[in-house]
């Protein structure tokens, strides 16, 4: 391998924040699909995430378009997207997927849950919490049975459209990478469906991870009947991702076109740590298994939860690493494919780690006032 | 009726999205550049302001509108299809203005082993020397006249 | 001498009217130009290239590119007959200083050559198709150009380019390439690198125009374009091209 790089490609284009982008629009789009196996699948288990599972898909995705926009060389002109979008553009249609998913399919399913929480805080409540809430009730407090039972019959439609509309979202953003012809890492037809799959098993695991952790935290008991459901859904979703994911492995490596040279080297070299070591080993396989274990040994309780907080931990760390050597790893070697460059990780510029850290704990803030402003526990669980 | 009554909230949803919608295209109506999508989805005056650049090498043309003489020259010689802004750099300024902005004389050490160094890369055909050997420390000039190199060719 | 000065005198009247209206700038300034009468494109003979950078420092001079990137470069192959795909290329500062002489001759199986690469001004270019706003575009006659106005510096369109032709320029944060020298061409001037090219390695074509030398030209060499398999319209015509050449 010799170290060839066209002159202009001595800069790395997407940063870390680019990583981050589809890791949080991920999360958003796993959480909803778990929201939506209570909703349509009927799955009774689950039922303590739902709303929990929506509120977390808000708050990622009210933070998912920042890191795009703090990337930019021009923020200034974003709106652009909205004025003249290219519809040739892959990426011209993020703003009007985001748009729908956040308006039409999150916020008004969660409107129309919460309706009757809000139409009552908006009585008992007072000052400045009591207009907050009356503005949400859009004026209207009718929360009569009839009334109630349109709020769930059109929620109901509405996660209908929401599961292709979280497939969209993010099904979407692994076409941007998956239709530049220019980049034979990204390249290919799978990366859409890699991505939905890799963004259910990350979703699910946040929010299996955020059950766990906050219920624990308001000193009440996890029911184990949720998370067994929430981990069995986990370990055959991440299944199915695991394959993909290595059918497009083995495809590469069998077929070794004029890439392949390059790319492997750079599996052993540069990603070697975060792909095969982070992302396949520790990430993928790890959960798996110990996921697996669970499902066939019958293990006591809290060795359980244990494992699935491990495996869940374990399994975020394995996404992000995944999205990491996507976008990363997409631009570490030379399209001339004769060599490679390097990625600097700086700390604390506009695209560094120390912004990625700030923009991953802003969804939990977020969070942390949703649930505040609309508390997700059930009822028997608040009183 | 009362059918309405209860589904009134929806309603007021739907307005809501409705007033969006609409600010959304004043917003845009006001906002989009005039010329965007006269040619293409682009924005048309961006092709003027591109067209409208300065040019900074005047063209061999142009130069040799005044300076006859030193076309006459090269043009008989080996460096007839060289282009005066390729020895003597970009001259726009000078061809604007030439009394007040003189062009700076290449300095032949430089500029001479540019093109005729040796190199093992260049094609066979074109004539290249190894200029520690072949000029023994002279000035390329001394020997060479610039605008007609080659030494039998004489002027 | 004494004659020929006075003969460039009489004649500077005439050259400075000549001239001014190369100068006056836009195109309806220049009345004879017509988008529609052109489709532009490069001819780039790869046996008379003599890598001496003449072409990147016109172009950065013409364009003012900044320091360290570049809208047009020149690379410097060297190819074994037994390891075809894995040539040994380099290209120091985009060999806008020329290229270092490698000591010695080369072995009998090793050839060397120099491959000037710019923008190939695609017809159907990968870079204008994902361009979110519309800020970079194809001309009606065939030239890849950025909107500095209107580029939201995102980026995409540098990862969608093939050839490495684009990059974000440190100030402006806004994507760059080559324009083909759109602000001469206009003005029927040749672009500056091709200005600039002491050989006529490169030579600007329209094809469009049916005295253009483009077409006998290549009717008697062999042409290629740069990576055909991505299929992109690549306008930038190479002859003699070696198949090692990415
Ligand atoms: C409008 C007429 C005009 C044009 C066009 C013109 N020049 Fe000149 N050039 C002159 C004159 C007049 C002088 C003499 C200036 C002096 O001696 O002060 C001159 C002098 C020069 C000199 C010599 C300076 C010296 O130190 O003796 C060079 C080199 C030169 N020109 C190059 C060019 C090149 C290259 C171009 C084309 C880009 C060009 N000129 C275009 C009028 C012109
Ligand atoms: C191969 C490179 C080369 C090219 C091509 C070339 N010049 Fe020169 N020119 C020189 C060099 C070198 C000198 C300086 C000679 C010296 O220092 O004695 C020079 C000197 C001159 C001078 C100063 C007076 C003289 O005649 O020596 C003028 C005027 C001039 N060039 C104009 C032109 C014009 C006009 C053209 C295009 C028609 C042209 N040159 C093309 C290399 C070149
Ligand atoms: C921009 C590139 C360039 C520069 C600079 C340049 N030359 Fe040349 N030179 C050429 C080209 C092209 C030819 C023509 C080769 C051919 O067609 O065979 C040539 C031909 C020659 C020849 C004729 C070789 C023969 O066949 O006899 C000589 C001698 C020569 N140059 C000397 C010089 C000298 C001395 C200088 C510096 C004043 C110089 N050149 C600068 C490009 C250049
Ligand atoms: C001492 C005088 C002298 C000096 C100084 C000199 N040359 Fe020459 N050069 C010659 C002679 C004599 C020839 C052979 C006659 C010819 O081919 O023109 C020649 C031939 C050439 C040729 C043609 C070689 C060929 O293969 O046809 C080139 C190119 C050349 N010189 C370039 C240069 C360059 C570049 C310099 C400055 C670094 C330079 N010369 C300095 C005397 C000189």
């Amino acid at each position: 391998m010799h170290n060839f790089i066209y002159p202009n490609e001595i800069d790395l284009q997407w940063s870390i924040l680019i990583v981050l982008y589809p890791f949080l629009t991920g999360l958003v789009a796993g959480a909803f699909i778990l929201a939506s196996l209570e909703r349509v699948f009927r799955v009774e288990a689950v039922k303590p995430t739902y709303r929990l599972a929506l509120l977390t898909a808000l708050s990622f995705l009210l933070v998912a378009p920042l890191p795009l926009q703090l990337h930019l060389g021009h923020p200034e002109r974003s709106l652009e997207m909205y004025l003249t979008p290219h519809r040739s553009s892959a990426m011209a249609m993020f703003g009007f997927v985001y748009l729908w998913y956040l308006m039409v399919v999150l916020v008004l399913e969660i409107w129309l849950d919460y309706r009757r929480d809000i139409v009552l805080l908006s009585r008992s409540s007072t000052g400045f919490l009591r207009v907050i809430y009356k503005i949400m009730t859009l004026g209207s407090d009718n929360i009569s049975e009839r009334a109630l039972h349109i709020d769930e019959r059109v929620g109901w439609v509405i996660t209908i459209i929401g599961i292709p509309s979280a497939f969209l979202l993010h099904g979407y953003v692994g076409f941007i990478f998956g239709s530049i012809k220019a980049n034979p890492w990204w390249s290919s037809p799978l990366m859409p469906v890699v991505f939905i799959f890799s963004a259910m098993v990350s979703g699910i695991a946040a929010v299996m991870l955020l059950y766990m952790a906050l219920t624990k935290l308001r000193g009440f008991a996890v029911s184990v009947e949720c998370v067994d459901a929430i981990a069995t859904y986990l370990f055959y979703i991440f299944i199915v991702d695991f394959s993909l994911e290595m059918l497009d492995l083995i495809h590469r490596i069998y077929e070794a076109d004029e890439s392949f040279r390059s790319l492997d080297f750079m599996v052993h070299t540069s990603l070697w740590i975060p792909h095969v070591i982070v992302q396949i080993l520790l990430g993928t396989l790890t959960p798996i298994l110990l996921l697996g274990v669970t499902q066939v040994v019958k293990l006591a309780v809290p060795v359980r939860k244990r494992i699935y907080a491990i495996a869940g931990c374990l399994t975020l760390v394995g996404i992000f690493a995944m999205r990491w050597n996507v976008v990363i790893g997409g631009q570490l070697f030379s399209k001339s494919l004769l060599g490679y460059t390097t990625y600097k990780l700086q700390l604390g510029s506009r695209e560094g780690l120390g912004t990625a850290i700030v923009l991953t704990l802003m969804p939990l803030g977020i969070l942390y006032v949703l649930a505040k402003l609309l508390p997700p526990w059930q009822q028997h669980e608040t009183t | 009726m009362n059918r309405f009554k209860d589904a009134e909230h929806l309603v007021r949803v739907a307005g809501v999205f409705l007033l969006g919608i609409t600010l959304f295209l004043c917003f845009r109506a006001w906002f989009v550049p005039k010329s965007f999508g006269q040619y293409g989805h682009y924005r048309a005056d961006s092709i003027t302001e591109i067209a409208a650049l300065p040019v900074i090498h005047a063209g061999h043309e142009t130069c040799e509108t005044c300076h006859a003489d030193v076309l006459e020259i090269k043009k008989a010689g080996k460096h007839a299809g060289v282009n005066c802004e390729a020895c003597h750099g970009p001259q726009g300024k000078h061809a604007e203005d030439p009394s007040s902005i003189k062009p700076a004389l290449p300095d032949t050490a430089v500029l001479c082993a540019r093109c005729h160094e040796a190199n093992t890369a260049k094609p066979k055909w074109f004539p290249a020397v190894v200029s520690a050997e072949h000029s023994q420390g002279l000035p390329c000039n001394t020997c060479h006249t610039p605008h007609s190199p080659h030494i039998g060719d004489k002027k | 001498m004494n004659m020929n000065r006075r003969f460039f005198i009489t004649l500077t009247g005439a050259a400075a009217v000549a001239w001014e209206s190369v100068l006056a700038g836009a195109p309806e300034a220049s009345p004879n130009y017509k988008v529609a009468d052109h489709w532009w494109a490069m001819l780039i003979d790869v046996d008379k290239c003599i890598g001496c950078g003449n072409c990147v420092r016109a172009c950065a001079a013409e364009n003012n590119v900044p320091e360290g990137f570049f809208r047009t470069w020149v690379e410097r192959y060297q190819v074994d007959d037994q390891h075809m795909e894995e040539p040994i290329v380099d290209s120091p500062n985009g060999g806008r200083d020329g290229f270092p002489a490698r000591p010695g001759t080369l072995p009998a199986s090793v050839k060397e050559f120099f491959v000037p690469k710019l923008c190939n001004h695609c017809a159907d270019s990968p870079c204008t198709q994902v361009c979110p706003v519309g800020a970079t575009f194809t001309t009606p006659d065939g030239v890849v150009l950025v909107d500095e106005k209107y580029c939201l510096g995102c980026r995409y369109c540098i990862q969608a380019c093939p050839y490495g032709c684009r990059f974000i320029h440190p100030e402006k944060n806004v994507a760059q390439k080559c324009t083909l020298c759109y602000h001469r061409i206009t003005k029927g001037l040749t672009t500056a690198c091709c200005e600039a090219c002491p050989t006529s390695s490169r030579m600007l074509a329209d094809l469009k125009n049916p005295n253009d030398p483009i077409h006998e030209f290549m009717k008697k060499h062999s042409v290629q374009v740069l990576k055909p398999q991505m299929a992109t319209g690549a306008k930038a015509f190479y002859a003699n091209l070696d198949g090692a050449v990415r």
